[in-house]
């Protein structure tokens, strides 16, 4: 059964593949209208089953709609449309397509009714990422997409393993709501979590997306990790181990981001450390921590691709992106500043703007369920989101002290995406009614108490105190700090040399043994039956007569024995 | 390219940032005593506890990361010079 329907994944990954033949203003046309007419098809998807086929003996529903679906859907059309308005001077002619490749499969993703169209998605995401990471040319980017790719391989075949050993236990291969009660189940969390940035292998994500182009890492901050959060709120909701994966993702973000000092790799830990507070909501999982995990999810992708726009400029306009090398940024880039800060504000959860109504869902989700500890330790995290990404960030990059550095604004396509943007961070802070609405769960929650207002306006602007106070160790240095990617760069790669080298090792004394062996047999060979050896030689007629008696007599006498 | 010094670069303005800031702290401690705050666990109906467990909260988290550097801290060309990484 196929209503007609447009699947919107598939036509912005069928768009995809015509932009790379326009050139000119239709092209920058393209890139921009795409995404939104993909983001109206979105809105044309009904509740429940729109495409129905027969696949392997299984009913699949490629395209589904519900309100999580439609929201997530909806965040992904849109940040294809300011990314691509952002990535219009971007030279390659790989990355954008490859982008919309990778955003059509996350729609496609959250639209899909079944497992197995989750799965063949899910794959067609990681070779659409791997090619925008690949796009940038140079060697770093090229190793770390290798690398990026490996990880996200192995995070496929878990879900695939799992994926099978669901439709086989149960013969049903809808995408609905599983409990961790068999090992298919397991790793099908599993799989989630690695696209996630969980632990254990969350070095994948810090890695990778800062060898992405200036603005290749703005298209790859958004998709991997919140089709992750979605594909958890569908499947995994109230699994009280997320609870603690979230929390301890969002603890790890904070303290490596405070030591980094590439700008865009605090970014990149600091959206582990979002996604952290994401999948602890989910681990709660009461109809106010889904809808908050859902909400922040949405707002996250606008505030996080707005930082990593601005530093996306930073890097295009100076072609720095170290800490200890920039500041002063704000003279000549005060548009860029602005916008940098505004996305700083939102992911701090400042009032007005759209952190403040998204996070706090999950933070009264924990207090709601009287869980101290949890709400302890998010309560202190959200204050050292302000610390690593709401100052440090802008602090390093367009403050502190001046690099002398005076470079231009970017160009007004970069502008006009950071604008809008920018905009939208502070318009879902004060409107926020539409994106409640939006919400998969119809609840009443009101950010804006004073009692609200207040308690955060507390823990924020003491944590900038705690900042400038202890600014001295916070100070830049030249390092990076060893993370779990050190097991797969250095310690697998040195295990596997050693193991090549004993193999070379023993190959090479078994060759030299087998040689001698050779060696000797053929002497003896040679020694035997050689030329004039003994056994090869023209013996004399009697000894002939003697030895055939001889052997007749033996036979003689065993015969009688 | 800059023809004078921007306002913020002048040490006097930053001082006066520095006070303007520590007088909105001063504020948003003092406004509890005008606006009532709905405490969900005892430890939160402490006067002032935003104020102080974020300040101690950061505290603890930029020591623990500093302890942590001790042990993982490596200079940033650290994959390059083996450049067999992969």
């Amino acid at each position: 059964m196929i209503e007609h329907t447009l699947h919107p994944g598939l036509v912005l990954i069928a768009g995809a593949l015509l932009l790379p033949w326009l050139r000119g203003t239709l092209r920058s046309v393209a890139v921009v209208t795409l995404p939104l007419l993909v983001l109206g098809l979105v809105w044309q998807v009904p509740d429940g089953p729109a495409w129905q086929l027969r696949f392997l003996d299984h009913t699949i529903t490629p395209l589904q709609g519900d309100k999580l679906s439609r929201l997530f859907a909806t965040i992904f059309a849109l940040m294809a449309a300011g990314g691509g308005l952002f990535a219009l001077s971007q030279s390659s002619r790989v990355e954008v397509p490859a982008a919309f490749i990778y955003a059509g499969s996350a729609i496609g993703v959250a639209l899909a009714g079944d497992l197995i169209t989750v799965f063949a998605f899910w794959e067609l995401m990681a070779v659409g990422s791997t090619l925008v990471l690949w796009s940038q040319g140079g060697t770093a980017s090229y190793r770390a997409a290798r690398r990026y790719l490996m990880i996200h391989l192995l995070g496929g075949v878990l879900l695939f393993a799992g994926v099978a050993g669901h439709v086989v236990q149960t013969g049903d291969v809808a995408f609905a709501k599983m409990t961790l009660d068999s090992p298919a189940h397991w790793l099908i969390l599993i799989g989630f979590l690695v696209n996630a940035g969980a632990p254990p292998l969350s070095a994948w994500l810090p890695d990778a997306y800062p060898e992405a182009s200036w603005s290749g890492t703005v298209f790859l901050s958004a998709f991997t990790t919140k089709t992750a959060v979605y594909a958890l709120i569908r499947g995994f909701p109230g699994t009280e181990l997320l609870v603690w994966v979230g929390l301890f993702m969002v603890f790890y973000g904070i303290v490596y981001a405070l030591l980094e000092n590439d700008m865009r790799r605090i970014l990149a830990y600091s959206i582990v450390n979002q996604v952290g507070f994401m999948i602890a909501g989910i681990g709660l999982g009461t109809e106010m921590a889904l809808n908050g995990a859902a909400a922040h999810a949405f707002t996250h992708i606008i505030y996080k691709a707005l930082l990593l726009m601005s530093a996306g400029s930073v890097l295009l306009m100076t072609g720095r992106r170290k800490c200890s090398e920039l500041g002063g940024l704000f003279h000549t880039m005060p548009l860029t500043t602005a916008c940098g800060t505004i996305g700083a504000l939102a992911i701090s959860s400042f009032p007005l703007t759209s952190g403040f109504v998204s996070k706090s869902m999950v933070s009264q989700a924990a207090a709601d369920g009287h869980l101290l500890t949890v709400w302890l330790l998010l309560t202190a995290a959200s204050a050292g989101v302000f610390l690593h990404a709401g100052i440090k960030f802008p602090w390093f990059v367009f403050f502190q002290k001046d690099s002398g550095l005076r470079p231009a604004e970017p160009p007004a396509s970069m502008r006009w995406a950071m604008l809008v943007f920018a905009f939208l961070c502070i318009a879902l802070g004060v409107w926020f009614e539409p994106l409640y609405a939006l919400l998969p769960y119809a609840l009443k929650y009101e950010p804006y108490t004073w009692a609200h207002v207040l308690s955060q306006l507390q823990l924020l602007l003491f944590s900038g105190l705690a900042f400038f106070v202890m600014l001295p160790f916070l100070k830049r240095t030249l390092t990076i700090t060893l993370d779990t990617d050190w097991v797969w760069r250095r310690l697998l790669a040195r295990l596997a040399d050693a193991i090549q080298r004993l193999l070379h090792r023993a190959g090479s004394a078994t060759s030299r043994r087998a040689a001698q062996l050779g060696s000797v047999a053929q002497a003896m060979v040679v020694r035997h039956y050689g030329q004039d050896a003994r056994l090869a030689r023209t013996w004399p007629t009697r000894s002939m007569a003697l030895w055939v008696l001889l052997l007749l007599l033996g036979y003689l006498l065993l015969y009688y024995v | 390219m800059d023809k004078q010094a921007h306002w913020l670069d002048q040490p006097r303005n930053v001082k006066r940032l520095w006070r303007a800031f520590l007088v909105v702290l001063a504020l948003t401690v003092l406004a509890q005593v005008v606006v009532q705050l709905h405490p969900h666990f005892a430890v939160d109906s402490i006067f002032g506890f935003f104020a102080w467990f974020g300040l101690l909260a950061c505290a603890a988290m930029i020591v623990v990361a500093k302890a942590l550097a001790l042990l993982l801290k490596r200079p940033d060309n650290y994959y390059d010079d083996g450049a067999r990484d992969d």
